[in-house]
């Protein structure tokens, strides 16, 4: 499957819940970037594993993530 | 290329205001999505409390009203009776709901109205700087019982669905929460069901949703996850404490 995870990373404030439902461990927080807010935003390590469950975006308190699938 | 998911339309473009991880914006969205899908955006009414939420009505793309501290429960009461065909809910914290609305809350259940509240349980007064709420658990630290709460100071925790449900007027109260996928699709599935009923003319329905405030707390976002499930779910059960059947 060929998914797509899309962050809107100036509003991600890195609370890192969506790293603990992934099924495939592969959202991770982004500590080589510090986002408008001043956080370290969520990101996806290896998309080719990405199976498009949304489980990171239902969880997102903020609501900043897409997920598509092709 | 389909979408698998995105952004409800039943929230605005606003930020949230809320702090990392806090579970306001979770049960927001859910409540949000359930407008969405069952067609009710441009009908459905809230009324936010005093809290964290308080800004809720900047964040629902519904009409809303914002009411005084524990209120929210009498404003709807006379929003849903002039409007009786609209969805009309409350959203509400623990301070706000059994505290200082404790009354509202407990009258408008007795006579059954027939409105949805959404009852955000977080064991804490998160706005104020985290003073001890009606919920607080035993042996649990706030600003104002910073030895942890004693029953012999503050009597034991209120469990608000199981007294609701003991008022013939509430035909529906379930306890959900939000720690992970399976108990996000329960607690949506729950709120879905509550609306459904409103909509029936049923009479009043409740979802309590337990939720974490890891700020005041003194937690990361998901250490305030595992200390909810560890600590507030064998005080607080989960599941439907109450539905009754449809008269016919
Ligand atoms: C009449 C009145 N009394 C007291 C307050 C102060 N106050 C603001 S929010 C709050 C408690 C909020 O706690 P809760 O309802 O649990 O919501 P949370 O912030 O945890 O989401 C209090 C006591 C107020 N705003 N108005
Ligand atoms: S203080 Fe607590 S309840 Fe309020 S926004 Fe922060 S985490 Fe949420």
């Amino acid at each position: 499957m060929t998914a797509k995870v899309t962050f809107n990373t100036d509003r991600c404030k890195g609370c890192e819940l969506c790293t603990t439902v992934c099924p495939k461990h592969i959202v991770v927080i982004d500590t080589t970037v510090i986002n408008r807010k001043g956080y370290h935003p969520a990101t996806v390590s290896d998309i080719s594993q990405c199976i498009a469950c949304a489980s990171c975006a239902k969880i997102c308190p903020d609501s900043i993530i897409t997920v598509e699938k092709f | 290329m389909a979408v698998v998911y995105e952004k409800t339309k039943g929230l605005t473009d606003v930020e949230l205001h809320y702090c990392p991880g806090c579970n306001h914006g979770i049960i927001q969205k859910l409540v949000a999505e359930v407008l969405e899908e069952m067609g009710m955006l441009d009908t459905a009414i809230a009324v936010c409390p005093v809290g964290c939420s308080v800004f809720a009505y900047k964040y629902f793309s519904v009409d809303t009203l914002q009411a005084a501290h524990g209120r929210a429960p009498a404003v709807a009461t006379g929003i849903k009776r002039c409007r009786p065909t609209q969805p009309v809910f409350t959203y509400q914290g623990d301070g706000d709901l059994a505290s200082i609305g404790t009354g509202e809350i407990v009258h408008a259940a007795m006579r059954g109205e027939k409105f949805t509240t959404i009852f955000i349980n977080n064991a804490i007064y998160g706005m104020t700087g985290g003073q001890m709420a009606p919920t607080t658990l035993i042996g649990q630290k706030t600003t104002t019982s910073q030895g942890g709460r004693t029953a012999e100071q503050a009597g034991m925790p209120i469990r608000m669905a199981e007294m609701l449900a003991t008022l013939d007027g509430c035909v529906y109260a379930e306890r959900v929460c939000v720690a992970d996928i399976p108990n996000i699709n329960k607690a949506k599935r729950a709120i879905k069901k509550a609306f459904e009923k409103q909509m029936n003319n049923e009479g009043f329905t409740f979802i309590e949703v337990l939720s974490t405030c890891p700020t005041n707390w003194g937690m990361t976002p998901i250490q305030a996850v595992q200390w909810m499930k560890d600590n507030m779910i064998p005080y607080y059960p989960l599941g439907v404490i109450k539905e009754k059947a449809m008269e016919v």
